[in-house]
């Protein structure tokens, strides 16, 4: 028989090992060297912190009791883990993505980071989790007493040994997990000392399994006609129980503080996920395996009134096997260690991060700018916070007596903690879920725990009078803890369940679907349900009043010197800044933000970043894109096919003056090219002609003459040419001023026709009806005179009918007048219409004489009298239209 | 979202259809699992009373229970094997109707 002395040396040997092997790892995670640390395997093993204490010991309890029943505790967990595509998936992704430190900062941060809300969620589990806590200290406290002395097993000395144990396990965490700040960071120490526990009690369970079955049943088949034929041989179920239990069950295990801890704030890879999904079901089947066995056995062949908890202690024992019992203790130890450590960590967190702090900050005058190192109150409060709640846990099995079966205070627990569940499950999947829902749907499933599941716990007369238990609250007969609005008959655990449960969801979507929720709310909300559309973080801060020497200290106080330096240098690198401060860009602030709140909690970094920045800004772009993700997309594509559109517009335009450019061009050269030839012939016959003048001494006066004559004529075709093509010059560029003046349009055209008859005589005959239309005018007549005078002596020129004739038309057309020059020669070809306009485009010019600007000066000139100058073919000759507008004949009137 | 997708594609390669199905088969095992484990609650009860047909016996219960546990296990271990085998496939864009 081992004595308490050795079994206490053996229990310091292995904590020490632990030390050891916490120390190393965390030595190698300092040097990079952490690759095996952060193993699935390792991922798995941390998991099993589900199986405490009340697993080990309990389970086979449990079974002697009630049969199979105990198996739904671990089928809930099962399924929730196969199924991790449905929840596990996406909580995983937004505990990351969140930086979340807590299910309390989960919830909070979720709905709208409500410092309120996780506040209710840390009270709630502190009150959920400390019988808990008790049930360990309970179970090692039994196991030790069963090594001890059967005469020293009095009273005093158990409740003795349960306050050492306790004291052991506040060391025992505060010196794991307090040694440095860093919730986000994780504790590598931590979790792989807890897989090392939950190898030790894998092995330790499966060895006693194993000896019971093969060492006393002697084999498999013996075994299970052993099963058979034992006090729980016959199938024996309370059905209501066995499906509110695996419901229960899994509920729990995606609400318990603790394995929010080890599955999403310690998760490394979200891959680790997928490969827990089959290996942790396979380390829960392997842990319950032999636990019907365990329990038949003990049943079998230890004394009647044996402690069912403690057959995989007592059977080892009694069958003399020693060492088999010490390792069973080892196992039972390493559970309830293992349990107790995570579970006042996390919870020690939630306490300094939504309690402590907050209250710490606003106690402070100067707030968030305070100067020191905040981590040092943030250690000291979680330090406070785990020996508070294992002082708490030790008031609590001191209060219930220590004497109900550990399966029962453990499904207690269990209910109130999966009182987070339709928060957590509805924040995460439902968008309308608000604040105000969360929080009613909390309280009023709390309220109900306590009055159905943790009061009557103490048994009646002790917290509930007996009377309460009989006849309700006052004597309200609906208002009884066990039979709420008279419904009776049912278990107690599952009354528990059902109604605490019910109400919560009632008033979680209750409240939700009638209040509002506030812009934040709705951006997490949003942020939360489509994580996986959008893992980056939309909101940002306002254009930030805050320096960056501000930010620079509180982050010093939070991450320490050298991180928070690290941290700024990084992003003033990023941002190609020199020194060490970068600009406090939104992204920035949000960075700093997620950091942060891997320390002190989304809510307290929320609240230390308003501090100095002056208030999150939520944007109406924000929302906007928030409330209707499609409307954004819709919203894009348009604009995108907006600017698609202009930039064809432009290219389009860019297209057309190109061409043009390339026109003008093209024009330009031949213009030139014409004025250089038409400048050309007539100074190379000066040239000619007067060299020989010069050159020719007995030249006749008469040739001398004609030469002369020659030289002179082409200098006036010269000068006219110049004159033209100034004039046109002139015209294009809209330089010409108008001398309006009013007169008869008659007598106008009568003087072109003599001005063009004047100089020679032609054959052309010019008929003019003056008695058409005559009406006075005003406009530049000297100009329009010059259009006629062209006109007739175009016709005089090119009209080569036998008996040329011009007809002078004038008439009315009610938004102007028409001159018609009606000339009786070939009508010009249509191909060569377009062109007659140009400058320097002669058609049939016989004697060369003309110079081509005629016409184009004419349609520059009627374009500044504001009309027009058209040439229209008829069947016997060529028609001249000029356009009158009707401005310049009734100006006169 | 991806309704608005214009780039939704009717049908998928070959590969990739078989990592959607493995995907269906993930989705639909904590359900199956859930049925089979739900199932003793139809199993004849020895607190029914006297006249209830023989309940099961404790032997057969706890071999059904740990059946399905394993079972279920090598399921979700064979489709996670199939699907990291499959990783990086399927990329293209989801399918109509989803």
């Amino acid at each position: 028989m081992i004595s308490v002395n050795q079994l206490v040396a053996v229990s310091l040997v292995y904590v020490a090992f632990l030390f050891a092997i916490a120390f190393f790892a965390e030595r190698a995670s300092v040097r990079g060297r952490s690759g095996w640390l952060r193993s699935p395997l390792v991922y798995t093993l941390s998991l099993s912190i589900y199986c405490t204490a009340w697993t080990f010991y309990g389970a086979v309890g449990y079974a002697a009791r009630s049969g199979m029943e105990f198996v739904t505790i671990y089928l809930g967990p099962s399924l929730v883990m196969i199924g991790w595509w449905w929840v596990l998936r996406k909580l995983v992704r937004i505990g990351r993505a969140q930086r979340a430190t807590s299910v309390a900062d989960l919830i909070s941060a979720r709905y709208g980071k409500s410092n309120l809300l996780a506040i209710v969620v840390t009270l709630m589990a502190v009150v959920g989790v400390t019988p808990y806590i008790a049930l360990q200290l309970q179970s090692v406290t039994l196991s030790v007493s069963i090594f001890s002395d059967p005469v020293q097993t009095d009273g005093l000395s158990q409740s003795t040994a349960t306050f050492w144990v306790a004291c052991g396990l506040a060391i025992f965490t505060v010196l794991f997990g307090t040694r440095n700040l860093n919730a986000n960071e994780r504790h590598d120490g931590v979790v792989i000392a807890i897989a090392v526990e939950a190898v030790v009690k894998l092995i330790a369970l499966l060895a006693v399994g194993i000896f019971v079955v093969w060492g006393i049943a002697g084999g498999i088949g013996p075994m299970l006609e052993r099963i058979d034929s034992s006090p729980i041989g016959e199938w024996s179920m309370d059905r209501s129980r066995w499906v509110a239990l695996t419901a229960l069950s899994a509920a729990a295990f995606l609400a318990l503080p603790r394995m929010f801890q080890v599955m999403v704030v310690e998760n490394d890879d979200e891959r680790h996920l997928q490969i827990a999904s089959w290996a942790f079901p396979l380390y829960l089947m392997l842990m319950s395996l032999f636990v019907v066995p365990i329990a038949v056995i003990g049943l079998d062949i230890l004394p009647p009134g044996s402690n069912p908890d403690l057959f995989v202690l007592t059977v080892p024992l009694a069958e003399g096997q020693g060492g088999l019992a010490t390792l069973s203790f080892l196992g039972g130890f390493s559970s309830a260690t293992s349990m107790v450590i995570v579970a006042t960590l996390a919870l020690s967190t939630m306490v300094s991060n939504h309690i402590v702090m907050p209250i710490w900050l606003s106690t402070q005058a100067e707030g968030a700018q305070v100067s020191g190192d905040v981590r040092n109150v943030v250690i000291l409060a979680r330090r406070a916070s785990i020996l508070l709640i294992i002082f708490f846990g030790y008031l609590y099995y001191r209060l219930s007596g220590g004497g109900a079966a550990l399966a029962a205070i453990g499904l207690i627990s269990f209910v109130g903690v999966a009182q987070f569940l339709p928060a957590m499950l509805g924040g995460i999947f439902w968008r309308g879920a608000t604040r105000w829902g969360a929080l009613a749907g909390l309280v009023v499933g709390f309220t109900v725990w306590v009055f159905c599941s943790l009061l009557p716990s103490f048994g009646p007369d002790a917290v509930l009078s007996a009377s309460v238990f009989d006849n309700g609250i006052a004597g309200m007969g609906w208002l009884r803890p066990q039979a709420l609005f008279g419904v009776e008959g049912i278990d107690p655990t599952v009354h528990a369940i059902v109604w605490s449960i019910t109400l919560n969801m009632v008033a979680f979507l209750g409240v939700s679907i009638v209040t509002f929720p506030q812009p934040l709310e709705r951006l997490q909300g949003a942020q939360f349900v489509n994580v996986f559309d959008h893992s980056a973080q939309a909101r940002g801060w306002d254009a930030a009043p805050a320096t960056s020497e501000d930010l620079m200290v509180m982050a010093q106080r939070i991450l320490g010197p050298d991180d928070a330096l690290a941290l700024f240098r990084a992003e003033a690198q990023r941002q190609g800044v020199t020194g060490h401060l970068p600009e406090p860009t939104q992204g920035f602030l949000q960075a700093l933000e997620r950091e942060l709140a891997g320390s002190v909690g989304s809510a307290t970094a929320h609240a230390m970043i308003s501090q100095l920045v002056g208030g999150a800004s939520v944007s109406v772009e924000d929302l906007m894109a928030v409330a209707d993700e499609s409307a954004q997309i819709l919203e894009y594509s348009n604009r995108l096919e907006a600017k698609s559109a202009e930039l064809s517009r432009t290219a389009r335009k860019l297209r057309e003056a190109n061409e043009k450019l390339t026109a003008l061009s093209v024009q330009k050269d031949a213009f030139l090219g014409q004025i250089s030839h038409e400048l050309r012939t007539p100074m190379t016959s000066i040239r000619s002609f007067s060299e020989i003048l010069r050159d020719t001494d007995e030249l006749e006066q008469s040739e001398k003459t004609k030469y002369a004559s020659i030289i002179h004529g082409e200098t006036i075709r010269l000068t006219r040419l110049l004159d033209d093509l100034l004039d046109l010059s002139v015209l294009e560029n809209g330089q010409v001023s108008l001398n309006l003046d009013t007169g008869n349009l008659n007598d106008v055209i009568g003087q072109a026709v003599l001005s063009a008859g004047g100089d020679r005589s032609t054959r052309l005959t010019v008929r003019h009806e003056q008695a058409g239309v005559d009406r006075p005018l005003t406009t530049d007549l000297d100009r329009l005179r010059q259009v006629f005078i062209n006109l007739i002596t175009n016709a005089q020129k090119y009209c080569d009918a036998p008996e040329p004739e011009l007809r002078i038309d004038v008439m009315d057309r009610g938004d102007g007048l028409q001159v018609v020059f009606h000339d009786n020669g070939t009508p010009i070809p249509s191909e060569a219409r377009s062109l007659i306009f140009e400058k320097f485009s002669r058609i049939n010019d016989k004697d060369g004489s003309g110079a081509g600007l005629g016409l184009a000066i004419c349609r520059e000139i009627m374009a500044r009298l504001g009309g027009d100058i058209t040439h229209e073919p008829r069947a016997d000759g060529n028609a001249f239209v000029v356009h009158l507008p009707v401005r310049a004949a009734l100006a006169a009137q | 979202m991806t309704d608005h997708n214009t780039n939704t594609t009717l049908f998928l390669e070959r590969r990739s259809y078989r990592r959607r199905r493995l995907m269906d088969a993930l989705r639909l095992l904590p359900i199956v699992g859930l049925l089979l484990w739900l199932f003793p609650v139809f199993w004849p009860n020895a607190k029914d009373g006297p006249d209830a047909p023989a309940s099961v016996s404790m032997s057969g219960a706890v071999t059904y229970v740990f059946l399905v546990w394993g079972v279920l296990i090598l399921s979700a271990l064979a489709l996670w094997w199939g699907l990291s085998k499959r990783a990086g496939e399927g990329t293209e864009p989801p399918e109509q109707g989803r």
